[in-house]
């Protein structure tokens, strides 16, 4: 089987940004790396259809070696559409998570900080948005233990 | 008869188009689409007949043959599944329009959850009687986009932020399912799924391997199996009963048939049984311990969800006969019993006011009707005798026994504590909500209560609603079901053990839809030779 390499790449790099961006916080980022991971598997499909060629239409003198496959376009059409409607379902469901949190984040599940709160034993200023000064001293504390740790363990080797 | 095979899923369709143009007419679309589910039940109940007497029913849409034409094929797993969706659906469809009648529209909006809701329906079905790849992504994608609306439906911040972590998910493994399907038609050339298994012994075996994980991660994602579970019990509960309820029932049990397709009939020869033993036993001992760490009823239901799809990937992991068999009577008997909990655990929020089992008391003198119909179903989830999840059970275990290997062994150890720890989750449940005085409820002490961790977000107390007699009855009738699955077991594991037979070896398949055809290089794709 032929692929064109220059296909290939451009697949690779759609996957490759499109993975990192749907690891993000953001749902708008999430929603963008959606849309590349979708359209680097429709060119996976158009890669996995072989050698191009003429278009498939079979009329007097075109010989069937020459037409391109037309069965991995009809899958890419079909794939094109549902992505169509899945990010016009998640851009209206990213504007419904804005307007109701001013965010543009997944919201924190309440149980996860929960069980962050217990291990770390930090008190419910995290929680509240309106402590952020002592977040960050708290951070500050965090991190200048953690300084404190590390350097202990250096004495001690 | 073939004609009959498409009709599954052209009359939810219809339905839902029905429910669209009828609008405002809230008796109408009512009356539309519960036709609709009880047309589909109809014809099921014929294409199990006629599928139980000659074997399958294949339908080449618009007279196409084979391999170009899309395929669709009901046979005695199809059909069997076919016909307990539609039982469920329409039970669940009669529930939530008695929720709706009772309660107004807020819970389940009437002009977008019937329409949403029947082609929901349509996807499953299609997924069932799919007989190719691709058309099988195509259903998985209609029930999945009905999903996300209903997950989401009225758009509150809890439903919103369960939503989001569920629908990600979902794009993830259907985004990898169609890479394999992309990768299948490089490699094979066709998608049609008898052709895929005619054609794939050709291929390396590493090559094999890579396509057959591909695939099992995307349905395992659906079907949440152990490490691709976590979005389930966290984004399920939140949604309206009813539709926590089918998702429950059906949902993942289309992951499962999925598997179930993929292990029998796609990669018969590529053996990854061990490691899928493993996946299962981890399965259900994960998911119960989860269960049993819940106060919230509903919660605590995703969990044993999650745990007891454990025991149909272990039948499946069995590679025989008899453990497929025994797995078909699982998912039916699961179907049913894990619907019918839900449907008394919503029938439990409006009587009670609340689905903790730290908050709830006195049940079962305020509401007799209710704690029997939760009982029943309860005690079939935990695998007593003689209900069905106890015959389940132990055809799995029998199936297992008969392969001597201390892998089973072990994994039927697994399985056994963890239909005791269901029992024991369950029967807390019990002796909270039902059977614990409602005085007792603000200074009772109980070590059984104090490791338990509440549903997140603020606690809400709801005022008690009384259930309309429409939702106690539709709920009553699916206990009923599951009941007459013990009556009517051994007729059911008759027909279970023939799907099972049928899956037995890749061949039987494969000449449904080529007839006449015994080796791969008999099937003419030159040209013309698909015309109708």
């Amino acid at each position: 089987m032929t692929a064109s390499l220059t296909l290939v790449i451009v697949m690779a790099v759609l996957y490759a940004t499109g993975v990192y961006l749907l690891l993000e916080r953001s749902l708008t980022r999430v929603l963008l790396g959606f849309l590349l991971v979708a359209n680097a598997t429709s060119l996976l499909l158009l890669i996995m259809a072989g050698p191009d060629g003429l278009a498939p239409v079979l009329d007097n003198g075109t010989e069937i070696s020459q037409i391109a496959d037309p069965l991995p376009q009809v899958f890419v059409l079909t794939a094109i559409v549902i992505t169509f409607g899945v990010s016009a379902f998640l851009m209206a469901l990213i504007y419904r998570s804005w307007r109701l949190s001013k965010a543009d984040e997944v919201i924190d599940d309440a149980e996860d900080l929960a069980i962050a709160q217990r291990d770390a034993n930090v008190e419910a200023e995290l929680l509240d948005p309106d402590h952020q000064d002592q977040e960050v001293d708290h951070l500050d504390e965090l991190s200048a233990a953690h300084d404190l740790a590390e350097t202990g363990e250096e004495e001690k080797q | 008869m073939t004609a009959l095979v498409p009709l599954v899923v052209i009359l939810p369709l219809l339905g839902a188009a029905g429910a669209l143009i009828a609008g405002r007419h809230t008796r109408l679309q009512r009356l539309v689409t519960v036709a609709a589910l009880v047309a589909v039940l109809a014809v099921s109940v014929a294409l199990l007949i006629e599928v139980d007497r000659q074997g399958a029913l294949v339908m080449t849409v618009g007279g196409w043959e084979p391999p170009f034409g899309i395929s669709l094929v009901v046979d005695r797993l199809s059909a069997l599944m076919l016909i307990i969706s539609a039982i469920v659906l329409l039970a669940v469809l009669v529930f939530s329009v008695g929720q709706g009648m009772a309660d107004g529209d807020d819970e389940t909006p009437v002009s977008i959850y019937h329409p949403t809701y029947m082609v929901l329906a349509a996807g499953v079905f299609n997924a069932f009687i799919a007989g190719d790849l691709f058309n099988l992504y195509v259903g998985f994608e209609i029930l999945l986009v009905a999903s996300y609306v209903l997950i989401t439906l009225g758009g509150t911040g809890a439903r919103i932020r369960a939503g989001v972590t569920y629908i990600i998910v979902s794009l993830v493994s259907s985004v990898l399912f169609l890479a394999a399907i992309a990768l299948i038609y490089g490699a094979l050339g066709t998608v049609n799924i008898a052709h895929i298994s005619l054609r794939m012994q050709d291929l390396p075996s590493d090559i094999q391997l890579i396509l057959h994980v591909m695939l099992l991660i995307a349905f395992g994602i659906k079907a949440a199996v152990f490490p691709l579970s976590f979005w389930l019990p966290d984004s399920y509960p939140t949604a309206p009963a009813p539709v926590t309820a089918v998702f429950a029932g059906l949902l993942t049990k289309v992951g499962v048939y999925a598997i179930i397709r993929t292990e029998t009939i796609l990669f018969a020869d590529s053996d990854i049984n061990e490691a899928l033993m493993v996946v299962s036993l981890l399965t259900m001992v994960v998911g119960i311990l989860g269960a049993v760490a819940q106060a919230d009823i509903k919660r605590l239901l995703s969990f044993t969800l999650v745990s007891h799809i454990g025991y149909m990937i272990f039948g499946i992991a069995m590679g025989t006969v008899a453990g497929v068999g025994a797995t078909i009577f699982y998912i039916v008997h699961h179907i049913t019993v894990q619907t019918t909990l839900f449907l008394a655990a919503g029938l439990v929020e409006r009587q009670g006011g609340s689905t903790s089992i730290n908050r709830l008391g006195g049940l079962l003198r305020s509401a007799p009707v209710i704690a029997v119909l939760f009982f029943i179903p309860a005690l079939n989830l935990g695998g007593i005798p003689p209900f069905s999840g106890f015959i389940g059970k132990l055809a799995l275990f029998r199936a297992g026994a008969e392969t001597p290997d201390v892998l089973i062994w072990v994994v039927i150890a697994g399985g056994t504590l963890t239909s005791l720890l269901t029992l024991y989750a369950l029967a807390r449940v019990w002796n909270m909500a039902f059977w614990r005085q409602e005085s007792e409820v603000e200074t009772y002490q109980s070590s059984l209560l104090d490791q338990l961790s509440e549903a997140p977000g603020p606690a809400q107390q709801q005022e008690s609603r009384n259930s309309p007699a429409l939702m106690t009855w539709s709920t009553a009738g699916m206990v009923a079901v599951t009941v007459s699955l013990t009556i009517f077991a051994g007729p059911l594991y008759g027909v279970s053990a023939r799907a099972g037979e049928n899956l037995g070896n890749p061949r039987t398949y494969t000449s449904l839809v080529f007839p006449n055809v015994v080796d791969e290089s008999q099937i003419d794709v030159s040209e013309g030779s698909g015309q109708p």
